[in-house]
């Protein structure tokens, strides 16, 4: 992510957020969400990382690191013991996408999704150019990706009616990171949803 | 992502022995009375006006006070946990007062089965009580006391050490800020007990042990003792290092068809076995292998660890080693889990190593890092 949609991501997080809440968010890379969630929310939780040097990056930030595969999912967490569970911009890296979805909403009274929408309209034309799309949201070559599940906003929204589960609040940026109004699933390249 | 990985620095240097008496009497879980006792320990770096920079080093089933720097009389013996503990390193000892220490029942000066029984001025031997890790805590806590330290900033142990480090976040709870549990269990299993029962099993049977009182009888169980800890290193590595190490070399190019050391790995296995047996009490490896037999929070607590952990009020870090199967990473969760559902700050690594158990006393860098990262955050 840019520096800009980090940002964006977290002060958006941070406003569905209800202060000194209990927080778990998922892939949380170097800590900066939930580092700046305790420091501007009074939040408290854990963050859950698999790679060991993002996990000691989280430590120097000063937050609760837990190394755990997201694959094996969350049985290492209770029913609704956190106020809210995160996933800022990893869903599209991992797997078994449905499972860690439900298991959100098990562990989380409420849940926050973000991802990169592979719908984006740059992201269209650079298919029928006949490339797989490289953004600032996408900032990958198809090579060196770390995403594995590839889906867009209008996918998202389907799978969450499948599973039952319900849109709160969303918001779909633009790449300047303005929120998109209309035509989200083609003019937006970043969503945001709150669910539970 | 970029990490640095700073050279790990300097030594503590040459550091001298010290050792505490205690003459009030010290009852035991078991309910055995020691009429009063002597803690040998060593210290590393500076306790700050606030005394709130000390740490204690817990040490594992062979452990003992001497973690750092070197003896005067014995320049090329490094501390069992040199790699960690020094000025720069993870444990930084210009920030940190560090505090290592022998055991109840060991066998490096503490007062231990070799020691004087004051009822019949002989060794004590099998005499000796059997004495748990909440023992130990009670001991470390009187040394706590001596030393004016009313709260450490932290407390470490890796494997029976850090059984220790948990005993005091759950009983003494207003005295650790940090616990850093390392490569440790819950409990043990019954595999784990039943490893234990064979290492006993061969120090008992050995005809030099004498039901316990060999020194009198001038002579150790020397191949109890030597069987033990080969099954100990054993269990302490990984298939794959074994592998890696020494898998199916021979000493000597062919097979002599014999029974004599052919293999590599039963050579290192008879030098291990060998060196500890000359170095290392028999009572006292029965007692600490009880100790860990013995640990069980959760059994204290109806079965129940979260409760176990209620009183605790600590902070954590759990660190676990990919291949460790005598302390898997599955029984460091079980910890993590427990403490989660108290709502204590906890963090946790599971650090992928090819080295099995021992990989707690080694040098990884990420291991380290983990650990440097933990303690540059704690105030002093």
């Amino acid at each position: 992510m840019s520096t800009l949609d980090i940002r964006i991501d977290h002060d958006v997080i941070a406003s569905w957020v209800a202060e000194g809440a209990r927080v778990l968010d998922l892939g949380c890379g170097d800590g900066e969400l939930l580092r700046y969630l305790k420091d501007k929310r009074g939040v408290s939780g854990y963050g859950v990382e698999i790679d060991v040097e993002r996990v000691i990056a989280g430590m120097k930030n000063g937050i609760n690191v837990l190394q755990i595969d997201l694959e094996e999912g969350l049985y290492d967490f209770e029913d609704q013991s956190f106020d809210l569970v995160i996933i800022s911009n990893a869903l599209q890296t991992l797997h078994r996408t449905e499972k860690l979805l439900c298991e959100m909403l098990r562990v989380g009274r409420e849940a926050v999704v973000s991802f990169p929408n592979f719908a984006y309209w740059k992201h269209r034309v650079a298919i029928m150019d006949g490339h797989m799309p490289v953004s600032d949201r996408l900032p990958f070559q198809w090579y060196d990706t770390p995403n594995v599940r590839f889906f867009t906003v209008a996918d998202f929204e389907a799978l969450c009616e499948k599973l039952g589960i319900s849109v709160r609040e969303r918001l779909v940026l633009d790449d300047a990171g303005k929120p998109v109004t209309e035509e989200h699933n083609f003019l937006g390249s970043f969503a945001l949803y709150r669910l539970g | 992502m970029a990490i640095d990985f700073p050279p790990s620095s300097g030594s503590v240097g040459v550091v001298a022995p010290q050792s505490a008496r205690f003459d009030t009497p010290l009852t035991l879980k078991s309910g055995a009375v020691l009429p009063g006792f002597e803690l040998m320990y060593e210290t590393y770096g500076a306790l700050n006006d606030a005394r709130s920079n000390a740490v204690l080093v817990c040490p594992a089933l062979s452990g003992h006070h001497h973690a750092a720097g070197v003896h005067a009389d014995a320049p090329d013996n490094s501390g069992w946990w040199d790699n960690l503990i020094g000025p720069g390193k993870p444990l930084d000892t210009s920030k940190f007062f560090v505090v290592s220490i022998n055991n109840l029942g060991g066998c490096h000066g503490s007062t231990g089965p070799v020691s004087a029984n004051p009822d019949t001025g002989r060794p004590w031997g099998a005499d000796f009580p059997v004495v748990t890790v909440e023992d130990w805590m009670a001991a470390q806590a009187l040394l706590a006391d001596r030393l004016g330290v009313e709260s450490w900033a932290a407390i470490i142990g890796g494997s029976l050490g850090g059984m220790q480090a948990m005993a005091w976040a759950i009983h003494l709870p207003a005295r650790v800020r940090h616990a850093i549990v390392i490569a440790s269990a819950p409990k043990l299993t019954a595999q784990n007990i039943a490893f234990n029962e064979v290492a006993r099993q061969a120090i008992i049977t050995d005809p030099d042990f004498h039901g316990g009182h060999f020194y009198e009888h001038d002579t150790l169980p020397r191949r109890g003792l030597r069987l033990a800890r080969m099954l100990g290193h054993i269990t302490y590595q990984s298939d794959d290092l074994m592998a890696e190490k020494f898998g199916r070399r021979l000493r000597e190019g062919g097979r002599k068809f014999s029974f004599e050391v052919e293999f590599e790995v039963e050579s290192y296995l008879r030098y291990q076995g060998d060196k500890f047996a000359a170095s290392f009490d028999a009572n006292t490896y029965l007692l600490a292998t009880r100790a860990l037999d013995y640990f069980d929070p959760a059994g204290d607590a109806g079965g129940d660890l979260a409760a176990a952990f209620a009183p605790a009020t600590a902070d954590f870090l759990l660190v676990s080693f990919s291949t460790d199967w005598r302390f898997a990473p599955a029984r460091s969760r079980e910890i993590v889990d427990a403490l989660m559902r108290n709502r204590r700050n906890v963090s946790y690594a599971e650090i992928e190593s090819s080295a099995g158990h021992d990989s707690f006393l080694l040098d990884d860098p990420h291991y380290h890092a983990v650990l440097r990262a933990y303690f540059d955050n704690i105030t002093v």
